[in-house]
Protein backbone atom coordinates (compact mmCIF):
# COMPACT_ATOMS: atom_id res chain seq x y z
CA UNK A 1 0.00 0.00 0.00
CA UNK A 2 1.15 3.13 -0.62
CA UNK A 3 2.97 4.94 2.17
CA UNK A 4 1.32 8.10 2.38
CA UNK A 5 -1.92 6.36 2.39
CA UNK A 6 -3.12 8.87 4.96
CA UNK A 7 -2.25 12.47 5.81
CA UNK A 8 -4.49 12.72 9.45
CA UNK A 9 -1.52 14.02 10.71
CA UNK A 10 -3.53 16.99 10.08
CA UNK A 11 -1.21 19.00 7.59
CA UNK A 12 -2.70 19.48 4.88
CA UNK A 13 -2.30 22.81 3.70
CA UNK A 14 -6.01 23.02 2.98
CA UNK A 15 -6.44 26.31 3.54
CA UNK A 16 -4.18 27.18 5.96
CA UNK A 17 -2.08 29.61 3.43
CA UNK A 18 -4.72 31.49 2.87
CA UNK A 19 -5.66 32.60 6.12
CA UNK A 20 -2.17 33.35 7.03
CA UNK A 21 -2.14 36.94 5.77
CA UNK A 22 -4.90 39.48 6.59
CA UNK A 23 -5.44 42.98 6.41
CA UNK A 24 -5.08 43.94 9.66
CA UNK A 25 -2.31 46.08 11.69
CA UNK A 26 -3.32 45.86 14.76
CA UNK A 27 -2.53 48.74 17.18
CA UNK A 28 0.50 47.42 18.89
CA UNK A 29 3.13 48.64 21.21
CA UNK A 30 5.09 50.30 18.33
CA UNK A 31 2.45 52.22 16.90
CA UNK A 32 0.88 53.60 20.21
CA UNK A 33 4.18 54.42 21.05
CA UNK A 34 5.17 56.28 18.30
CA UNK A 35 1.69 58.08 18.17
CA UNK A 36 2.91 59.36 21.90
CA UNK A 37 5.72 60.99 20.32
CA UNK A 38 3.91 62.31 17.26
CA UNK A 39 1.93 65.45 17.41
CA UNK A 40 -1.65 65.67 16.93
CA UNK A 41 -2.92 65.94 13.58
CA UNK A 42 -5.19 68.51 12.63
CA UNK A 43 -8.92 67.85 12.59
CA UNK A 44 -10.57 69.30 9.88
CA UNK A 45 -12.99 71.72 10.20
CA UNK A 46 -15.88 70.21 9.11
CA UNK A 47 -16.72 67.20 7.17
CA UNK A 48 -19.28 65.14 6.92
CA UNK A 49 -18.90 61.48 6.12
CA UNK A 50 -17.03 59.28 8.07
CA UNK A 51 -15.04 58.00 5.42
CA UNK A 52 -13.97 61.68 4.55
CA UNK A 53 -13.06 61.74 8.71
CA UNK A 54 -10.67 58.47 8.78
CA UNK A 55 -8.84 60.25 5.87
CA UNK A 56 -8.04 63.41 7.04
CA UNK A 57 -9.30 63.68 10.63
CA UNK A 58 -6.09 61.96 12.15
CA UNK A 59 -2.63 60.94 13.06
CA UNK A 60 0.01 58.79 10.69
CA UNK A 61 0.00 54.88 11.16
CA UNK A 62 3.13 53.37 11.80
CA UNK A 63 4.94 50.12 9.82
CA UNK A 64 5.68 47.13 12.11
CA UNK A 65 9.05 46.77 13.81
CA UNK A 66 12.07 46.12 12.23
CA UNK A 67 12.77 42.08 13.11
CA UNK A 68 14.23 39.00 12.68
CA UNK A 69 12.51 36.01 14.05
CA UNK A 70 13.85 31.45 13.85
CA UNK A 71 12.08 29.48 15.52
CA UNK A 72 12.31 25.61 15.80
CA UNK A 73 8.70 24.12 16.35
CA UNK A 74 7.96 20.58 17.35
CA UNK A 75 4.74 18.83 17.70
CA UNK A 76 4.28 15.23 18.92
CA UNK A 77 0.78 14.11 18.94
CA UNK A 78 -1.64 10.89 18.47
CA UNK A 79 0.89 8.90 16.73
CA UNK A 80 2.25 11.98 14.85
CA UNK A 81 5.86 14.02 14.74
CA UNK A 82 6.10 17.20 13.42
CA UNK A 83 9.66 19.34 13.45
CA UNK A 84 11.13 21.82 11.41
CA UNK A 85 12.19 25.59 11.12
CA UNK A 86 10.36 29.12 10.78
CA UNK A 87 12.12 32.19 10.24
CA UNK A 88 10.50 35.87 9.79
CA UNK A 89 12.40 38.89 8.88
CA UNK A 90 11.18 42.03 8.37
CA UNK A 91 12.78 44.96 7.31
CA UNK A 92 11.25 48.71 6.58
CA UNK A 93 12.85 50.47 2.93
CA UNK A 94 12.29 54.49 3.68
CA UNK A 95 9.34 55.69 5.98
CA UNK A 96 6.55 54.42 4.18
CA UNK A 97 7.45 51.05 2.84
CA UNK A 98 7.91 47.31 5.03
CA UNK A 99 9.26 44.17 3.46
CA UNK A 100 8.33 40.57 5.35
CA UNK A 101 9.55 37.51 4.16
CA UNK A 102 8.73 33.67 5.78
CA UNK A 103 10.34 30.59 5.11
CA UNK A 104 8.17 27.31 6.98
CA UNK A 105 9.20 23.92 6.95
CA UNK A 106 7.27 21.22 8.37
CA UNK A 107 8.82 17.42 8.44
CA UNK A 108 6.36 15.13 9.18
CA UNK A 109 6.23 11.37 10.59
CA UNK A 110 2.81 10.18 11.10
CA UNK A 111 1.38 6.99 12.54
CA UNK A 112 -1.80 8.31 13.17
CA UNK A 113 -4.76 6.32 13.59
CA UNK A 114 -5.72 6.18 10.54
CA UNK A 115 -2.47 5.64 9.04
CA UNK A 116 -2.57 2.57 11.68
CA UNK A 117 -5.77 1.10 10.65
CA UNK A 118 -5.37 2.01 6.52
CA UNK A 119 -1.82 2.16 5.50
CA UNK A 120 1.26 2.58 7.41
CA UNK A 121 3.77 5.06 8.22
CA UNK A 122 4.94 7.81 6.32
CA UNK A 123 7.34 11.05 6.40
CA UNK A 124 7.09 13.77 4.08
CA UNK A 125 7.99 17.74 3.92
CA UNK A 126 6.40 20.58 3.44
CA UNK A 127 7.98 23.87 2.84
CA UNK A 128 6.16 27.21 2.38
CA UNK A 129 7.60 30.40 1.75
CA UNK A 130 6.06 34.18 2.31
CA UNK A 131 7.15 37.54 0.32
CA UNK A 132 4.96 40.43 1.78
CA UNK A 133 5.03 44.10 1.73
CA UNK A 134 2.99 46.77 3.85
CA UNK A 135 2.76 50.27 2.32
CA UNK A 136 1.71 53.13 4.84
CA UNK A 137 0.27 56.53 3.71
CA UNK A 138 -0.30 58.55 6.73
CA UNK A 139 -3.11 56.36 8.90
CA UNK A 140 -3.63 53.58 6.37
CA UNK A 141 -1.86 50.39 5.66
CA UNK A 142 -2.09 48.71 2.85
CA UNK A 143 -0.97 45.52 3.18
CA UNK A 144 0.01 42.80 -0.06
CA UNK A 145 1.49 39.31 0.33
CA UNK A 146 2.34 36.29 -1.68
CA UNK A 147 2.77 32.85 -0.23
CA UNK A 148 3.77 29.51 -1.56
CA UNK A 149 3.01 26.15 -0.36
CA UNK A 150 5.13 22.89 -1.71
CA UNK A 151 4.22 19.35 -0.75
CA UNK A 152 4.87 16.23 -3.18
CA UNK A 153 1.09 15.67 -3.26
CA UNK A 154 -0.15 19.11 -2.78
CA UNK A 155 0.85 22.69 -4.06
CA UNK A 156 -1.21 26.23 -2.97
CA UNK A 157 -0.36 29.91 -3.98
CA UNK A 158 -2.42 32.63 -2.21
CA UNK A 159 -2.31 36.47 -2.51
CA UNK A 160 -3.82 38.24 0.08
CA UNK A 161 -4.55 41.98 0.32
CA UNK A 162 -5.49 44.22 3.67
CA UNK A 163 -6.12 47.41 4.04
CA UNK A 164 -6.24 48.92 7.91
CA UNK A 165 -7.34 52.34 8.45
CA UNK A 166 -7.09 54.26 12.03
CA UNK A 167 -9.73 56.61 12.57
CA UNK A 168 -10.60 58.61 15.79
CA UNK A 169 -7.26 59.99 16.77
CA UNK A 170 -5.52 56.13 16.60
CA UNK A 171 -8.67 55.19 19.39
CA UNK A 172 -10.09 52.66 16.25
CA UNK A 173 -8.40 51.11 13.91
CA UNK A 174 -10.56 49.74 10.91
CA UNK A 175 -9.34 46.64 8.56
CA UNK A 176 -10.17 44.64 5.72
CA UNK A 177 -8.57 41.94 3.88
CA UNK A 178 -9.06 39.65 0.87
CA UNK A 179 -7.29 36.33 0.20
CA UNK A 180 -7.26 33.88 -2.93
CA UNK A 181 -5.79 30.62 -2.90
CA UNK A 182 -5.20 28.06 -5.56
CA UNK A 183 -4.45 24.26 -4.49
CA UNK A 184 -3.14 21.59 -6.51
CA UNK A 185 -4.30 18.43 -5.08
CA UNK A 186 -2.49 15.25 -5.91
CA UNK A 187 -1.77 11.47 -4.70
CA UNK A 188 0.90 9.74 -4.33
CA UNK A 189 1.89 6.87 -6.95
CA UNK A 190 -0.74 8.27 -9.43
CA UNK A 191 -1.52 10.74 -11.66
CA UNK A 192 -4.53 12.36 -10.15
CA UNK A 193 -4.75 16.13 -10.10
CA UNK A 194 -7.80 18.45 -8.81
CA UNK A 195 -7.91 21.94 -7.97
CA UNK A 196 -9.50 23.40 -4.96
CA UNK A 197 -9.71 27.68 -4.71
CA UNK A 198 -10.29 29.32 -1.89
CA UNK A 199 -12.11 33.30 -1.95
CA UNK A 200 -11.72 34.87 2.12
CA UNK A 201 -12.63 37.98 3.10
CA UNK A 202 -12.62 40.02 6.39
CA UNK A 203 -13.20 42.84 8.16
CA UNK A 204 -12.20 43.74 11.63
CA UNK A 205 -12.08 46.34 14.56
CA UNK A 206 -10.01 47.21 16.92
CA UNK A 207 -11.04 49.33 19.40
CA UNK A 208 -9.13 51.35 22.82
CA UNK A 209 -11.92 51.50 25.43
CA UNK A 210 -10.25 52.56 28.56
CA UNK A 211 -6.28 53.60 29.40
CA UNK A 212 -6.47 50.18 30.50
CA UNK A 213 -8.58 47.68 28.00
CA UNK A 214 -8.23 46.95 23.86
CA UNK A 215 -11.16 44.87 22.75
CA UNK A 216 -11.07 43.55 18.90
CA UNK A 217 -14.21 42.27 16.67
CA UNK A 218 -13.24 40.25 13.67
CA UNK A 219 -15.47 38.76 10.99
CA UNK A 220 -14.36 36.28 8.10
CA UNK A 221 -16.47 34.33 5.23
CA UNK A 222 -14.19 32.10 3.51
CA UNK A 223 -15.76 29.82 0.24
CA UNK A 224 -13.95 26.71 -0.96
CA UNK A 225 -14.47 25.46 -4.30
CA UNK A 226 -13.28 22.16 -5.85
CA UNK A 227 -11.68 18.88 -3.97
CA UNK A 228 -11.97 19.49 -1.15
CA UNK A 229 -11.65 16.11 1.00
CA UNK A 230 -8.57 14.16 1.02
CA UNK A 231 -7.76 11.71 -2.32
CA UNK A 232 -6.08 9.35 0.68
CA UNK A 233 -9.02 8.72 2.95
CA UNK A 234 -11.91 6.50 3.16
CA UNK A 235 -15.15 6.01 5.10
CA UNK A 236 -16.34 2.88 7.25
CA UNK A 237 -19.60 1.30 6.34
CA UNK A 238 -21.18 -1.78 7.93
CA UNK A 239 -20.04 -5.23 5.93
CA UNK A 240 -21.72 -8.71 7.46
CA UNK A 241 -19.16 -10.16 4.61
CA UNK A 242 -16.21 -8.86 6.56
CA UNK A 243 -14.48 -10.32 8.93
CA UNK A 244 -14.30 -7.03 10.73
CA UNK A 245 -17.69 -6.35 9.76
CA UNK A 246 -16.93 -3.45 8.23
CA UNK A 247 -14.91 -2.33 4.62
CA UNK A 248 -14.19 1.10 3.51
CA UNK A 249 -15.07 3.36 0.58
CA UNK A 250 -13.09 6.50 -0.46
CA UNK A 251 -14.64 9.67 0.97
CA UNK A 252 -17.17 12.46 -1.15
CA UNK A 253 -17.30 15.41 0.09
CA UNK A 254 -19.34 18.21 -0.86
CA UNK A 255 -17.23 20.49 -3.80
CA UNK A 256 -18.25 24.10 -1.93
CA UNK A 257 -18.11 25.10 1.51
CA UNK A 258 -19.00 28.19 3.04
CA UNK A 259 -17.56 29.23 6.66
CA UNK A 260 -18.01 32.22 8.77
CA UNK A 261 -16.61 32.70 11.60
CA UNK A 262 -16.65 36.39 14.21
CA UNK A 263 -14.48 36.60 17.12
CA UNK A 264 -14.62 39.23 19.94
CA UNK A 265 -11.78 39.64 22.23
CA UNK A 266 -10.24 42.07 24.89
CA UNK A 267 -7.12 42.70 26.82
CA UNK A 268 -7.17 44.03 30.17
CA UNK A 269 -3.45 45.61 31.69
CA UNK A 270 -3.69 44.80 35.45
CA UNK A 271 -2.27 47.42 37.93
CA UNK A 272 0.35 46.00 38.89
CA UNK A 273 1.79 45.69 34.94
CA UNK A 274 0.67 42.57 34.20
CA UNK A 275 -2.03 41.82 30.94
CA UNK A 276 -5.52 39.93 30.85
CA UNK A 277 -6.65 38.35 27.89
CA UNK A 278 -10.14 36.69 26.89
CA UNK A 279 -11.60 35.61 23.96
CA UNK A 280 -14.43 34.33 21.86
CA UNK A 281 -14.96 33.09 18.64
CA UNK A 282 -18.29 31.54 17.04
CA UNK A 283 -17.73 29.31 13.71
CA UNK A 284 -20.46 28.51 11.45
CA UNK A 285 -20.31 26.59 7.66
CA UNK A 286 -22.53 25.16 5.45
CA UNK A 287 -21.23 21.58 5.82
CA UNK A 288 -23.44 21.77 8.87
CA UNK A 289 -20.82 22.70 11.55
CA UNK A 290 -20.89 25.26 14.32
CA UNK A 291 -17.87 25.64 16.71
CA UNK A 292 -17.37 28.02 19.81
CA UNK A 293 -13.52 28.88 20.86
CA UNK A 294 -12.97 30.09 24.48
CA UNK A 295 -9.95 31.71 25.17
CA UNK A 296 -8.25 33.53 28.58
CA UNK A 297 -4.90 34.36 29.00
CA UNK A 298 -2.52 36.22 31.59
CA UNK A 299 0.82 38.00 31.22
CA UNK A 300 3.14 39.19 33.69
CA UNK A 301 6.39 40.20 33.34
CA UNK A 302 9.48 40.29 36.09
CA UNK A 303 12.66 42.16 34.96
CA UNK A 304 13.98 40.52 31.93
CA UNK A 305 11.18 37.86 31.67
CA UNK A 306 8.22 36.86 31.10
CA UNK A 307 5.77 34.54 32.07
CA UNK A 308 2.61 33.37 30.39
CA UNK A 309 -0.25 31.49 31.06
CA UNK A 310 -3.25 30.41 29.03
CA UNK A 311 -6.41 28.27 28.19
CA UNK A 312 -8.28 27.23 25.77
CA UNK A 313 -11.38 25.02 25.03
CA UNK A 314 -12.34 24.68 21.70
CA UNK A 315 -15.81 22.20 20.35
CA UNK A 316 -17.46 21.74 17.38
CA UNK A 317 -20.08 19.38 16.67
CA UNK A 318 -20.28 17.19 13.22
CA UNK A 319 -20.49 17.85 9.61
CA UNK A 320 -23.96 16.71 8.21
CA UNK A 321 -22.42 14.14 6.03
CA UNK A 322 -20.26 12.41 8.71
CA UNK A 323 -20.81 9.34 9.90
CA UNK A 324 -18.41 6.86 12.04
CA UNK A 325 -20.15 3.70 10.69
CA UNK A 326 -22.19 4.05 7.73
CA UNK A 327 -24.76 1.73 7.64
CA UNK A 328 -24.26 0.44 4.30
CA UNK A 329 -21.50 1.48 0.87
CA UNK A 330 -22.99 4.11 -0.71
CA UNK A 331 -25.14 4.70 1.90
CA UNK A 332 -25.74 8.71 1.05
CA UNK A 333 -24.24 11.24 -1.39
CA UNK A 334 -21.56 12.91 0.87
CA UNK A 335 -19.38 10.70 2.88
CA UNK A 336 -17.10 11.81 5.59
CA UNK A 337 -14.82 9.91 8.27
CA UNK A 338 -12.59 12.68 8.82
CA UNK A 339 -12.12 13.25 12.70
CA UNK A 340 -12.14 17.25 11.85
CA UNK A 341 -15.20 16.99 10.96
CA UNK A 342 -16.98 14.46 13.84
CA UNK A 343 -18.04 16.02 16.66
CA UNK A 344 -15.27 17.07 19.50
CA UNK A 345 -13.74 18.95 22.11
CA UNK A 346 -10.23 20.41 22.64
CA UNK A 347 -8.25 21.58 25.46
CA UNK A 348 -4.88 23.18 25.30
CA UNK A 349 -2.81 24.54 28.21
CA UNK A 350 -0.20 26.98 27.78
CA UNK A 351 3.05 27.67 29.89
CA UNK A 352 5.26 30.28 28.15
CA UNK A 353 8.24 32.32 29.03
CA UNK A 354 10.57 34.56 27.36
CA UNK A 355 14.30 36.57 28.48
CA UNK A 356 15.07 40.15 26.89
CA UNK A 357 18.40 40.25 26.07
CA UNK A 358 20.73 43.54 26.17
CA UNK A 359 22.95 43.09 22.88
CA UNK A 360 26.24 44.55 23.58
CA UNK A 361 28.19 43.01 20.88
CA UNK A 362 27.17 45.35 18.29
CA UNK A 363 25.41 48.38 17.62
CA UNK A 364 23.69 46.94 14.57
CA UNK A 365 20.90 45.62 16.97
CA UNK A 366 18.67 47.20 19.11
CA UNK A 367 17.70 44.33 21.55
CA UNK A 368 17.10 40.41 21.53
CA UNK A 369 14.51 37.61 23.33
CA UNK A 370 14.70 34.05 23.47
CA UNK A 371 11.15 32.67 24.18
CA UNK A 372 10.08 28.53 24.84
CA UNK A 373 6.45 28.14 24.49
CA UNK A 374 4.91 24.65 25.56
CA UNK A 375 1.29 23.72 24.97
CA UNK A 376 -0.11 21.13 25.88
CA UNK A 377 -3.67 20.06 23.90
CA UNK A 378 -6.20 17.23 24.71
CA UNK A 379 -8.69 15.90 22.27
CA UNK A 380 -12.26 13.56 23.17
CA UNK A 381 -14.20 12.62 19.91
CA UNK A 382 -17.59 12.34 20.62
CA UNK A 383 -18.49 10.21 17.40
CA UNK A 384 -15.12 9.11 15.94
CA UNK A 385 -14.24 5.15 17.35
CA UNK A 386 -10.77 3.56 18.06
CA UNK A 387 -10.41 1.47 15.29
CA UNK A 388 -6.94 -0.14 16.96
CA UNK A 389 -9.16 -2.36 19.36
CA UNK A 390 -10.14 -4.99 17.84
CA UNK A 391 -12.60 -7.88 19.01
CA UNK A 392 -15.93 -5.84 19.50
CA UNK A 393 -18.89 -4.88 17.17
CA UNK A 394 -18.23 -2.66 14.13
CA UNK A 395 -19.81 0.54 15.61
CA UNK A 396 -19.00 -0.01 20.07
CA UNK A 397 -15.45 0.31 20.00
CA UNK A 398 -13.81 3.10 22.89
CA UNK A 399 -14.37 6.22 20.97
CA UNK A 400 -11.06 7.92 20.62
CA UNK A 401 -8.64 10.58 22.20
CA UNK A 402 -5.18 11.51 22.14
CA UNK A 403 -3.15 14.39 23.73
CA UNK A 404 -0.27 16.42 21.69
CA UNK A 405 2.47 18.27 23.23
CA UNK A 406 3.81 21.15 21.09
CA UNK A 407 6.79 23.06 21.59
CA UNK A 408 8.37 26.30 20.11
CA UNK A 409 11.82 28.07 20.69
CA UNK A 410 12.74 31.05 19.24
CA UNK A 411 14.62 33.43 18.99
CA UNK A 412 14.40 37.31 18.27
CA UNK A 413 16.49 40.35 17.06
CA UNK A 414 15.16 43.92 16.72
CA UNK A 415 17.50 45.91 14.64
CA UNK B 1 -38.30 61.24 -1.82
CA UNK B 2 -37.64 59.02 0.84
CA UNK B 3 -34.06 58.78 0.67
CA UNK B 4 -33.76 62.51 1.53
CA UNK B 5 -34.24 61.89 5.22
CA UNK B 6 -31.98 59.03 5.06
CA UNK B 7 -29.32 60.88 3.22
CA UNK B 8 -29.85 63.54 6.35
CA UNK B 9 -29.73 60.99 9.32
CA UNK B 10 -26.46 59.15 7.78
CA UNK B 11 -24.94 62.88 7.25
CA UNK B 12 -25.51 63.48 10.68
CA UNK B 13 -24.38 60.52 11.76
CA UNK B 14 -21.49 60.86 9.98
CA UNK B 15 -20.77 64.22 11.22
CA UNK B 16 -21.49 63.13 14.39
CA UNK B 17 -18.93 60.37 13.73
CA UNK B 18 -16.07 63.05 13.19
CA UNK B 19 -17.00 64.89 16.72
CA UNK B 20 -16.23 62.11 18.88
CA UNK B 21 -13.07 62.50 20.51
CA UNK B 22 -10.63 60.49 21.69
CA UNK B 23 -11.77 59.38 25.01
CA UNK B 24 -8.19 58.71 25.83
CA UNK B 25 -5.52 60.77 25.26
CA UNK B 26 -2.07 59.76 23.50
CA UNK B 27 -0.27 60.63 27.11
CA UNK B 28 -2.99 58.08 28.77
CA UNK B 29 -1.65 55.33 26.44
CA UNK B 30 1.20 54.02 28.22
CA UNK B 31 -0.27 51.18 29.66
CA UNK B 32 -1.88 49.92 26.16
CA UNK B 33 1.60 50.96 25.01
CA UNK B 34 2.86 48.21 26.83
CA UNK B 35 4.49 45.34 24.58
CA UNK B 36 2.43 42.79 27.22
CA UNK B 37 -0.90 44.83 25.90
CA UNK B 38 0.28 43.77 22.47
CA UNK B 39 -2.52 41.57 19.93
CA UNK B 40 0.65 40.08 17.92
CA UNK B 41 3.87 40.04 20.27
CA UNK B 42 5.30 36.98 18.79
CA UNK B 43 4.04 37.08 15.41
CA UNK B 44 5.80 33.88 13.75
CA UNK B 45 4.80 31.74 16.98
CA UNK B 46 1.28 33.06 16.95
CA UNK B 47 1.15 31.91 12.97
CA UNK B 48 2.53 28.43 14.48
CA UNK B 49 -0.16 28.43 17.08
CA UNK B 50 -2.66 28.83 14.42
CA UNK B 51 -1.47 26.37 12.21
CA UNK B 52 -1.55 23.89 15.00
CA UNK B 53 -4.86 24.50 15.72
CA UNK B 54 -6.61 24.88 12.31
CA UNK B 55 -5.21 21.79 11.61
CA UNK B 56 -7.20 19.40 13.51
CA UNK B 57 -10.03 21.71 13.80
CA UNK B 58 -13.07 22.28 11.15
CA UNK B 59 -13.26 26.07 12.31
CA UNK B 60 -11.08 28.73 10.23
CA UNK B 61 -10.95 32.38 10.40
CA UNK B 62 -11.16 35.58 12.66
CA UNK B 63 -8.23 34.63 14.14
CA UNK B 64 -7.59 38.61 14.00
CA UNK B 65 -4.28 39.71 15.27
CA UNK B 66 -2.15 37.30 13.06
CA UNK B 67 -2.99 38.90 10.20
CA UNK B 68 -0.66 42.00 9.61
CA UNK B 69 -0.41 41.15 6.29
CA UNK B 70 2.89 39.41 6.52
CA UNK B 71 1.47 35.81 5.15
CA UNK B 72 3.38 33.95 8.04
CA UNK B 73 0.23 32.88 10.15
Amino acid sequence: MNASAERTGGHMPRNLEVERAGGRSPPNQASIGERLRRPAAARPAAAFAILLCASLGVRAGVLPEDRADVLYHYYDGGGVQIDGPSVLVRKSVGQDVSLNANYYVDSVSSASIDVITQASRYSEERKESTLGVDYLHRDTTLSLAWTKSDENDYRATTWNLGLSQEVFGGLTTLSMGYGRGSDDVGKRGTDFSAPADHWHYRLGLSQVLTRNLIASLDFEAVADEGFLNNPYRRVRYADAGSATGYSYQAEVYPRTRDSSAVALRGRYYLPYRAALSAGYRYYDDSWGISASTVEVGYTQPWRRWTFELGYRYYTQNAADFYSDLFPYADAQNFLARDKELASFSSQALRLAVGYEMPIGFTHLLDKGAINLVYDHFTYDYDNFRDLRVTGTAAGSEPLYGFSANVLQLFFSVWF
Amino acid sequence: MSSRPALLVLLALAAGGCAVQPWVKPYERDRLADPIMSWDRHPVSNAYTHHVQESREAARGATGSSGGGCGCN
